[in-house]
């Protein structure tokens, strides 16, 4: 690690300007905070987080949407863990199952059609969140469910994907980024080869990292260094599971069920062909079809700035409520309710940097 | 953002297999690894073997998730946080 540092520093001193790096990856965010990555940093060097959780990206009309199926008799919401304490317009899945919605935790797609198949006088809707890796579960479900000829069963579908958040980041003047650590998972099922456009159209250097601390310290290294020449290559730090072309089945399973289409992202909003629909021959197991959903406007909570920490404007410290009024306890955004949110990352790892009182205060999470 | 974990094939019917991760057992699915079979290693997320992996870079990997990084202790968390979305 001591020689990266030092390579590092003499990388940054090279380049003679301050440096953006962002990596994509909740899970990055996670281990850079709390490995504490951040602290070999030249000053020069910024490394900021970016729209890669999925709980944290995911619409508010969305939340509002799946907490309002849960409250109907006839349903049983399947989701996963982290979508639980997302606070909506009117509470959040965890209050809504306190108040007697059906709402239970899954780790897997297939769990939910299992909770289908032993319901069949209910109604099971699950929470398709995620990114390009966890899609081809979901698509997977869905299959399974037309072949066991499911009548209960469906998605209320908000997957999204990942290149195009990252095209929209770099076409927003207001946030220049110099390179990207590309998500390691994401790369698993897509392949790595996507990541090109960003590196031909964009100018833009990308290395796909794996998650210990050492990987993505070497990861920015490998960036820096071509910052430096300058260059904009594609890099592939993590061949043993990323391949160029990825995971040929997943990508069927996704072209199967799914079809590119607009996706409301919380912070970068609606984007043409950023989400995933399903397609008309699976209809009848798209949730929003099925139960007549009509999605609400997007309303942040007040004084939340998650939408400015996803597309890397600010960084949890800088926000009013961190720490003080939001905690992974009582969350306001979702950037702190999820384990793979910068908010809670920072708060785990970084909030002693903090430098308001509230930043003693112990809270056990 | 979609953490994988290594996990050994221990036992498999068609797509369905049981695999050890740590100190957990759990189902998933080889739909998408189906050359993956008893005694081989796969990255596993939300339930779905995602990739085959060689057993050193499972080890390598295993190391890294429970030593540096990104799971406390794995199978210690609630049930709730198990199953976090990726």
């Amino acid at each position: 690690m001591a020689l990266l540092e030092t390579e590092l520093a003499d990388l940054a001193t090279t380049i003679g300007r301050p440096v953006k790096l962002m990596e994509v990856c909740g899970t990055h965010t996670v281990n850079a905070c709390r490995s504490g990555v951040h602290s070999f940093m030249p000053k020069a060097v910024d490394l900021i987080s970016g729209p890669g959780c999925p709980v944290c990206v995911t619409a508010q009309r969305y939340i509002d949407a799946l907490i309002e199926l849960g409250r109907r008799n006839d349903t049983i919401i399947a989701t996963y863990g982290d979508m639980l304490r997302v606070a909506g317009a009117g509470g959040s899945l965890e209050v809504a199952r306190s108040e007697g919605a059906d709402v239970r935790v899954v780790t897997s797609a297939l769990e939910a059609v299992e909770t289908a198949i032993k319901n069949p006088e209910r109604d099971v809707v699950f929470a398709a969140v995620g990114f390009e890796t966890t899609a081809p579960a979901t698509a997977s479900a869905i299959i399974t469910a037309a072949n066991e000829k499911l009548l209960n069963f469906s998605v209320l579908p908000a997957h999204k994907l990942v290149i195009p958040a990252m095209k929209a980041l770099l076409s927003d003047p207001d946030i220049r980024i110099d390179g990207f650590l590309c998500p390691g998972h994401v790369s698993v099922i897509t392949g790595g080869d996507v990541f090109g456009p960003i590196v031909k159209d964009y100018k833009k250097p990308c290395v796909i990292v794996g998650f210990g601390a050492n990987q993505i310290m070497e990861g920015i290294v490998h960036l820096v260094r071509q910052i430096a020449v300058p260059e904009a290559q594609l890099e592939n730090l993590y061949p043993e599971a990323a391949l160029s072309r990825g995971n040929p089945i997943a990508q069927e399973l996704i072209d199967r069920v799914f079809v590119p289409g607009m996706a409301a992202w919380r912070a970068l909003g609606e984007m043409e062909e950023s989400g995933l629909d399903i397609r008309p021959e699976f209809g009848k197991y798209d949730a929003v079809g099925r139960h007549g959903i009509s999605f609400g406007e997007d309303r942040e909570p007040p004084g939340c700035r998650c939408a400015e920490v996803i597309t890397g404007r600010c960084k949890p410290l800088d926000c009013s409520l961190f720490a003080g009024v939001c905690t992974p306890i009582y969350p306001v955004g979702p950037c702190m309710v999820s384990s793979e949110g910068s908010c809670q990352a920072y708060f785990r790892y970084r909030r002693h940097e903090l430098k308001s009182p509230m930043a003693r205060v112990r809270v056990e999470v | 953002m979609c953490l994988a974990l290594p996990a050994k094939i221990e036992d498999c019917l068609d797509e369905i297999a049981w695999v050890r991760l740590g100190d957990a057992r759990m189902k998933v699915s080889l739909v998408m690894t189906p050359e993956a079979g008893v005694g081989d290693w796969v990255l596993v997320h939300a339930g779905f073997a995602i990739h085959q992996v060689t057993e050193d870079d499972a080890r390598e990997t295993w190391m890294i998730v429970t030593e540096h990084g990104l799971m406390e202790k794995p199978g210690a968390t609630s049930p709730d946080q198990k199953a976090e979305t990726a």
